[in-house]
């Protein structure tokens, strides 16, 4: 009785291991900023879709560039024809693991490296994103403040508005994920 | 019986940590339809003369100015036309996301014009397909000209005891259908209504058909190059003054906030009633000029 006790319990122990669940948004939030002397530029994304796997620590968020809005709607239409060319690079994704996911709890506010691949206008680099990750009663807060460098990935920008745009963009994340019930 | 138990937990343990190494997003199965707006089928909001199928934006404000300068066959003397200038002043708004209006002036004819363009129908796939661009334009112009002038200009030299003020007024409208095909290429179709209250005789029609085409090919990220046609129905016009067709072919340039439009057209006229139905130049004898339209949009109120 006791060896099947056992048995019934170890098997358990295996099937329980799925009580670490994913978490996802499809509503997380992006903001881009960019300063110079002659213009600010700035643009919200809040329909980002993010997931996370508690189990391994990956996490990977997808952005669907025509969904940045702007201020001005023809920074909005040069953005995605002259700079994205959103209709040939719809999305930018990042693909990574938040590094040592396991070892931490997130109780309060807990710094973390994301690594990973960013991938965006076709061009994907390897990347280490600092953030934010606090686990709450309704699932995880995630946010981050990052900078990107447009050259990274081919973004042209012609010498004629070349003072407009900053050679380094901050982009700042903050998104709540909502556990995943298939 | 034990390695089979032995057996089964292995199993369990295994299936149990076998989760795909698929993408975690492709959980999350695929994202709803959305509608995908088709953009910048032209630069701006006209050709090169007349309309294209693109608008402003609710809220954006764009000042048009239009230059045409004389005739290239009139030699060095009248360096190829640079000495002399035509110019409609204008601005255009965007009332509403699918309406636009505007005025403007022009020296030549000495119009002042006003306009409301309307989209009915917006190139879109996604939730819903819509395959071409569908507007409304109508123009309203008006002479200032002096009587005297307006008239010479007609080819009368009668004396008018009355010359009431309606005999000023022009109405053009017309329907702009067309795509953007791809990246490179957009083209439409502009067919027109041109009345004129006053015309010089009986035989010549007071409203004048037309049908007007016009393309693009976008050549790089900022330069396109356009090219616009309007033909006139034949017997309308007055045969004694050699009316010809419109045709006008330039390039497009875009910087940051200005799109500046540089082109050769036999059209002296800005306004619809005067390019579509009072063009003289002939193409083959040197009667086209060079010409520029420069566009400056600002965003004066930004919807919520």
């Amino acid at each position: 009785m006791k060896k099947t006790l056992i048995i019934i319990a170890a098997m358990a122990a295996c099937f329980g291991a799925d009580a670490q669940g994913k978490y996802f948004t499809r509503d997380g939030h992006i903001k881009f900023f960019s300063s110079t002397p002659i213009e600010d530029i700035e643009a919200d994304n809040h329909k980002v879709t993010v997931v996370l796997d508690e189990a391994t620590g990956k996490l990977e968020f997808a952005a669907v560039i025509k969904s940045f809005e702007f201020e001005k709607a023809l920074m909005q239409e040069h953005f995605n024809e002259n700079y994205m060319e959103s209709k040939t690079y719809p999305k930018a994704t990042f693909k990574g693991e938040v590094k040592d996911f396991a070892d931490q709890s997130f109780d309060s506010d807990t710094e973390v490296l994301a690594v990973g691949q960013l991938s965006m206008h076709g061009v994907t680099n390897d990347v280490e994103i600092p953030g934010t990750i606090k686990k709450g009663s309704e699932g995880y807060t995630l946010t981050s403040k990052f900078m990107v460098k447009p050259e990274d990935y081919k973004i042209e920008i012609p010498n004629t508005v070349r003072d407009k745009i900053a050679k380094e963009v901050e982009v700042t994340v903050d998104c709540n994920l909502a556990p995943l019930k298939k | 019986m034990r390695y089979l138990l032995s057996l089964l937990i292995v199993c369990g343990a295994f299936l149990s940590y076998a989760q795909d190494e698929d993408s975690l997003l492709d959980l999350l199965g695929d994202d709803e339809p959305t509608q995908d707006f088709v953009t910048a089928g032209f630069k701006t909001t006209r050709i090169i003369n007349g309309h294209s199928f693109e608008i402003n934006a609710h809220g954006v404000l764009d000042f048009k100015i239009s230059h045409r300068f004389g005739y290239v066959n009139g030699g060095l003397s009248e360096m190829f036309g640079l000495d002399a200038a035509n110019i409609r002043i204008g601005l255009d708004y965007g009332v509403t996301p699918w309406l636009n209006v505007g005025v403007g002036r022009t020296n030549v004819g000495k119009f002042y014009d006003g306009f409301v363009k309307a989209r009915i129908l917006r190139q879109q796939t996604g939730k819903k397909n819509i395959p071409v661009h569908l507007l409304f334009v109508s123009d309203l112009a008006i002479t200032s000209l002096s009587t005297e002038r307006m008239l010479a200009d007609l080819g009368l030299t009668g004396i008018y005891d009355e010359f009431p003020i309606y005999n000023r007024l022009f109405y053009t409208h017309q329907i702009i259908l067309g795509r953007k095909f791809s990246e490179g290429l957009s083209a439409q179709l502009m067919p027109t209504l041109v009345h004129r209250n006053f015309v010089s005789n009986s035989t010549v029609s007071n409203d004048v058909f037309a049908l007007g085409v016009g393309a693009r090919a976008k050549l790089t990220k900022r330069v396109a190059l356009n090219a616009e046609y309007y033909y006139v129905l034949p017997d309308q016009l007055d045969h004694t003054q050699n009316f010809r067709n419109s045709l006008s072919i330039g390039f497009d340039i875009e910087t940051g906030g200005h799109v500046f439009q540089l082109h050769f057209t036999n059209s002296r006229g800005m306004v619809e009633n005067a390019f579509i139905t009072e063009t003289r130049g002939d193409w083959l004898a040197g009667d086209f000029s060079f010409g520029f339209n420069v566009s400056r949009v600002f965003t004066v109120y930004r919807p919520k």
